[in-house]
């Protein structure tokens, strides 16, 4: 495991994120009201909400990709100004190179950075090994089923070997049974190889089987953030554990969402 | 792969009626011109065109050259003035939709010049060539290059937002994004605008001989109206179309497997 060099410092620290949309140019929409969050290094943080709630904008402002209205996002220390390869990005369109095989769409950040070719293929390898797609390396996207494909999401982020990994939540898509395998695939990997995760749900089993901590937003705009929950039960969790449903209900519970 | 290759069969009537319907199409037209319902100095029936056309083979007169001769020109004239389309309208079109100063200063251009119908151009083109092959490829080029910057153009232009920021995100800079990002996702368009460009270039290239040639597809039909042989526009206008339809089909072959890993 890597060391902190700043210990007590955080890895991600959004402070007092506002952020407003001008649409159609006249129209306000204020879509995050005053959000603070700190996620310490390798710290699996779920963000729990319901559709319109803003945590996807949230994540796409800790990726870079839209710049806040008021506050500050720091990624060790350092002030966010756009989107950089030390966050990995996973979307839930998956937004895989269609014309790469699966080798070359996890290739393709090392290079882009102009890592050598014997180097980057190590790269690839490795995490191609690493998310279960040993044997698929020369396949298209659209040869892959919807699991396989988000998996290919992983393996590409991971391969820039970033600190932050970033995922819009990657499973949206999926059927049920597929999602749960593959929450359980991102518990092994993670634990496989840590790194400081911010993961956006809106499904409250996902959040529980996942999270080290969970932060749930308000239903409705401005996203503002509502209760923070530590979830401290052992991996590999089972979804049927007392103390799992416990919490689902008390989150159920306080965020008032059906299910 | 799951998949496994079926072949479906097409149902019988819509196998026979296709049939049905191109051998009621000659025999009428046929019939039509036998008994001379239609005056012979209007129309030439199927097999009239047909005689001529094996005779045409092996000889020039009346029109001064043989059908080979007249397709291999055409299809000369037709092909330089299509790659030429292609080799500068398409990478203008990729750099239109990426470079913000590209695209302002050959927009307006471009925008000037592309409602004039290319044949619009003939008389000031036989000024500048003469009747020549270089004025035909300037006409055929002319009509070519249109859809090749709209389509590579558009085709840059619909590149997935997303994929670009991650590129971003990856440290790409612009030109990287230009080559590994945006041209490979404009390619399906670009190819499409193969075929566009094609079929453009093939109708100029037919206006472009009308009017100016002494050899060419064009000219044969021109020659047919004013010797007032209907056989021989007939055979002019079938022989462009097979040719163009031949041509067609090389270019879709070649489309589909080089774009065999794009197709999702």
């Amino acid at each position: 495991m890597r060391e902190e060099r700043h210990p007590g410092q955080a890895k991600i620290e959004c402070k007092d994120i506002t952020k407003v949309f001008i649409q159609k140019g006249k129209q306000r929409v204020h879509v995050l009201d005053h959000i603070s969050l700190d996620v310490k290094e390798n710290e699996f943080v779920v963000i729990l909400g319901p559709g319109q709630s803003g945590k996807s904008t949230l994540l796409r402002i800790i990726a870079g990709l839209e710049t806040p209205t008021e506050g500050h996002v720091r990624i060790d220390g350092q002030e966010v100004e756009g989107p950089g390869p030390e966050r990995g990005l996973v979307f839930q369109g998956y937004m895989l190179f269609a014309w790469k095989t699966v080798l070359g769409n996890v290739e393709m950040g090392p290079k882009l950075r102009g890592v050598p070719k014997k180097e980057r293929r190590e790269i690839a390898a490795h995490y191609i090994h690493l998310v279960g797609l040993d044997g698929f390396e020369n396949h298209y996207p659209h040869q892959l089923s919807g699991g396989m494909k988000q998996r290919v999401g992983i393996a590409r982020a991971y391969a820039n070997n970033p600190q932050v990994m970033l995922l819009d939540e990657p499973f949206g898509q999926l059927d049920a049974q597929t999602r749960y395998f593959m929450e359980k695939e991102t518990a092994r990997i993670w634990e496989t190889e840590k790194r400081t995760i911010l993961f956006v749900t809106n499904n409250i089993d996902e959040a529980i089987y996942l999270a080290d901590r969970i932060v749930t937003m308000e239903g409705k705009l401005p996203g503002r953030m509502h209760v923070v929950y530590r979830v401290d039960l052992p991996r590999p969790r089972e979804h049927t554990d007392m103390a799992f449903l416990k919490l689902r209900h008390e989150i159920t519970e306080a965020s008032e969402l059906t299910l | 792969m799951a998949y496994e290759q079926v072949k479906v069969k097409t149902p019988l009537i819509l196998r026979l009626l296709p049939i049905l319907s191109i051998i009621t199409f000659f025999g009428t037209w046929q019939l039509v011109v036998d008994w001379e319902i239609v005056p012979s100095t209007m129309l030439a029936s199927p097999i009239q065109i047909f005689q001529l056309f094996l005779v045409k083979w092996t000889e020039v007169n009346p029109d001064g050259a043989l059908l080979s001769q007249h397709i291999w020109t055409s299809v000369q004239e037709a092909f330089t003035g299509y790659l030429l389309a292609l080799l500068v309208g398409i990478p203008l079109g990729l750099a239109m939709g990426w470079f913000i100063v590209v695209e302002g200063l050959s927009r307006p251009i471009f925008e000037m010049i592309r409602p004039i119908p290319p044949v619009a151009w003939i008389p000031l083109v036989i000024f500048w060539f003469g009747i020549g092959i270089s004025g035909k490829v300037f006409i055929i080029w002319i009509g070519g290059i249109v859809p090749c910057v709209i389509n590579s153009y558009e085709g840059v232009r619909m590149t997935n937002p997303t994929l670009i920021q991650m590129a971003r995100t990856y440290g790409a800079t612009d030109w990287q994004i230009f080559k590994q990002i945006c041209i490979p996702s404009a390619l399906p368009m670009v190819f499409g605008a193969l075929q566009i460009a094609l079929a453009c270039c093939w109708t100029n290239l037919v206006a472009a001989e009308l009017l100016a040639a002494d050899v060419g597809l064009g000219f044969l039909i021109t020659m047919g109206r004013k010797l007032a042989l209907p056989d021989m526009v007939l055979l002019g206008m079938i022989m462009i179309g097979l040719t163009g339809v031949v041509i067609g089909v090389v270019i879709n072959y070649f489309e589909k497997r080089l774009l065999a890993g794009i197709r999702r």
